[in-house]
């Protein structure tokens, strides 16, 4: 068991940001947009950071795919408590394609490089709400997996996940290697500290292409069209009961 | 104050039930008028006469009723701003600042009609500068807003009234927090401000895009609306000084047989030279609620809730000083955690307070006081205002900020008993004027607004109030900025 965990962490645009789309409907405006780590990316980080601080795992290494920019999103993992980094160089129209097949074949490919024993994972991306890299990583790795995960402990030799479902909670034991994939509740993921984000400059981050890990970014998906929501209709109001029983009849709904 | 402004948010707002649809003031026809010009200005998505939109900016979570406004405009620039603010002038129409509605004195009420600019679509963090710790805002960002913006780059902006309020709404009122003992409230924390006057002049109180972190140079305008609740201009830029978030956090709680020992105790943490972050007081009729309530078991005496900010190394240091000294005052009961879960159970009677509070009596209403004296008068102030809540007959639950003589009596009173409602009227005044007695202030931190103007006279003398009333009219001699308001 080397004790090292791979945590995924995606530059998306910030949470906070009200999205538009792009005049050409190809997709969405991110020129000069604020981007930052996916939330879900976050708590996976504080997930394998505090699973280090107990002295459960060895080293974080944080991933991130696309161009450049990336680098700041692993540097913030960085600041929160990551080891190291590696920076998987994907750019122009192979990032604007870039989704959950090619980034698990690549999770994969660098799982068995590093001899990672974890994988863990933001359950999703808040801009592609896909919810498919993790499961797709264990897939192609022959790995079990623990998604949704609210609650992660080590037993023995083996993993105990505790799943949010549409029931309820599930828990399940699982052999390691794994992958798991971080919800909402799993923890409150923590700031990165002016002195820490200093000391994260001093950490490394390696740089490598898909081509070296042989990997085909080539998408088999193409976006057609990117529309906004229906704008919202304005209410119309009305003086008696009498008057909405009839719209709503009007409308069929009744 | 977290506690407060969550609840009033929730609590009903019966019976101060917002005045009914305004009909236009006297000039009806000058007022169509007026709008199609906002309009030419804002857009039709800019103007509104709308009951319900009036109705919604007439009020904030004070106890003072709804006064709508006659209309509510939204721009989206400070050109905008301008060219509206000239509009009112030339018309002579009062011109209401609204941030977030969050405040707690009544200040953005339209006791004389008027128009609203709601600078609610005026969202944008500028100018951010990591090095130089300072941020350009613009009045729709909130306190969690932007504190959510930097969270990436290890800073934030620690004045914390509890609402998420506007951060301009916040210099405008000069408003303060739990974190004041450590980090000072907005007059120590605003370095520049962009504002529009009441003719629409636009004015950068320190000189157009500067920042330095200090400046002797010339009158403090900046300070001088800091604080000015809308009275003086629109504030449509603030620039803030920006702190590092703190490596650790160790939140602790203490029991004291008397408000005097618990008083002293503060008072020498901040002589040993302990950073302390917060340290929050409540007392045993406030303990005693929060037992109740959150079905804890804390011991029914004065209780202080401190939280230490600074390095993982100087936590271990800070935290044993702190309960070295509290022992010596005969407190008892020290715990303290690190970890975020149990620093929250540990501090959950403080946020809860405010709920824990009006359980005392379901269906009562709540109204904060907000006095504020050296801190060496805070055992005298705080058992002679407990003395008379006993005496009246009145549910005034206790919680202060005592690292700045700060406190709050959370009187939960039954709205509908008019001898109670003049009972707790009757306390307040004399609250404040005991407040004043000991070189105190009428308010620490929620501002003059509407309920407290004749106690500003009293505070700082006929002569100082002439001096601002000269002010006044110099910078808006048509008394168009916010009338009824401070003054």
């Amino acid at each position: 068991m080397s004790g090292r965990v791979l945590v995924g962490v995606k530059r998306v645009i910030d949470y906070a940001v009200k999205i538009r789309v792009k005049p050409d409907r190809t997709g969405v405006v991110t020129d000069g947009v604020k981007h930052s780590m996916n939330p879900f990316c976050e708590i996976a980080v504080e997930e394998a950071v505090k699973l280090k601080e107990k002295k459960l795992v060895k080293e974080v290494v944080a991933v991130s795919c696309g161009p450049q920019q990336v680098q700041e999103t692993i540097r913030t993992a960085l600041a929160m408590g990551a080891d190291r980094g590696i920076h998987v160089e994907v750019s122009g129209k192979d990032y604007e394609t870039l989704g959950p097949l090619q980034v698990s074949k690549i999770f994969a490919a660098l799982a068995k490089k590093e001899q990672a024993d974890l994988i863990i994972l933001g359950k999703q991306a808040i801009d592609d709400d896909c919810n498919q890299t993790g499961q797709m990583t264990a897939a192609l790795l022959d790995w079990p997996q623990g998604t949704f995960a609210s609650e992660v402990s080590f037993e023995a030799d083996k993993l105990k996940v505790v799943r949010e479902i549409d029931g309820g909670l599930e828990t399940i034991k699982i052999n390691l290697p794994a992958v798991v994939t971080a919800d909402l509740r799993l923890n409150t993921p923590r700031y990165a500290t002016l002195p820490n984000i200093m000391k994260a400059k001093k950490k490394k981050i390696a740089n490598v292409k898909p081509a070296d890990l042989g990997v085909d970014v080539c998408s088999r998906l193409e976006v057609l069209k990117v529309d906004e929501p229906p704008q919202r209709q304005a209410g119309v109001k009305v003086e008696t009961v009498e008057d909405l029983v009839g719209k709503l009849k009007e409308a069929g709904r009744v | 104050m977290t506690l407060f402004r969550q609840a009033l948010r929730s609590t009903s707002r019966l019976p101060f039930i917002c005045g009914r649809c305004r009909t236009y003031s006297a000039q009806a026809g000058a007022l169509e008028q007026v709008v199609s010009a906002f309009r030419c200005v804002s857009g039709d998505e800019g103007v509104s006469v709308a009951s319900a939109v009036r109705e919604q900016h007439g009020r904030d979570e004070s106890v003072h009723r709804c006064r709508p406004p006659d209309v509510v405009v939204f721009p989206r620039s400070v050109e905008e701003v301008s060219a509206l603010a000239k509009i009112c002038h030339h018309h002579q129409l009062p011109i209401i600042p609204f941030g977030t509605g969050t405040g707690l004195e009544g200040g953005v009420g339209a006791l004389k009609g008027g128009v609203c600019f709601s600078l609610r679509k005026m969202e944008q963090v500028l100018d951010l500068h990591q090095e130089d710790f300072d941020v350009t805002v613009e009045p729709g960002v909130t306190r969690k807003g932007l504190n959510s913006y930097l969270r990436d780059t290890g800073l934030w902006f620690p004045v914390d009234p509890g609402a998420d309020a506007s951060l301009c709404g916040m210099a405008a009122t000069s408003a303060s927090g739990t974190n004041a003992v450590r980090y000072g409230t907005m007059r120590e924390n605003v370095l520049n401000l962009e504002v529009v006057l009441a003719d629409g002049t636009v004015l950068h109180t320190a000189g157009k895009g500067r920042r330095p972190r200090k400046t002797s140079a010339g009158y403090n305008l900046t300070n001088l609306f800091v604080g000015s609740e809308g009275t003086l201009g629109i504030i449509t830029k603030a620039t803030l000084r920006l702190y590092g978030i703190p490596e650790s956090m160790v939140s602790a709680v203490c029991s004291f047989p008397s408000v005097q020992s618990a008083v002293d105790s503060t008072v020498q943490i901040l002589q040993a030279g302990v950073p302390i972050a917060r340290i929050e007081f409540l007392d045993d009729v406030m303990i005693n609620a929060c037992n109740r309530f959150n079905n804890l078991s804390y011991a029914v005496t004065p209780t202080l809730f401190l939280e230490f900010h600074g390095s993982s190394q100087s936590m271990q240091e800070q935290v044993s000083i702190t309960e070295e000294i509290t022992r010596d005052n005969g407190g008892s009961d020290f715990a303290w955690a690190e970890d975020e879960e149990t620093r929250g159970r540990l501090w959950k009677a403080r946020h809860d307070a405010w709920y824990a509070a009006l359980a005392l009596r379901p269906g009562c209403k709540a109204y904060s006081t907000d006095v504020c004296v050296p801190i060496s008068r805070l055992p005298q102030i705080i058992v002679e205002t407990k003395e008379d809540l006993i005496r009246n007959n009145i549910t005034g639950p206790i919680a202060g900020h005592v690292g700045d003589g700060n406190f709050h009596c959370l009187i939960v009173l039954d709205p509908n008993d008019p001898d109670e409602v003049q009972r707790v009227h009757s306390f307040t005044e004399r609250l404040a004027r005991r407040a004043l007695a000991m070189d105190g202030t009428c308010t620490g931190e929620h501002g003059i607004g509407l309920g407290k103007r004749a106690l500003l006279r009293e505070e700082v003398g006929s002569l100082a109030m002439e001096v601002m009333l000269g002010i006044k009219a110099s910078m808006d001699p048509k008394n168009l900025m916010n009338p009824g308001k401070v003054l």
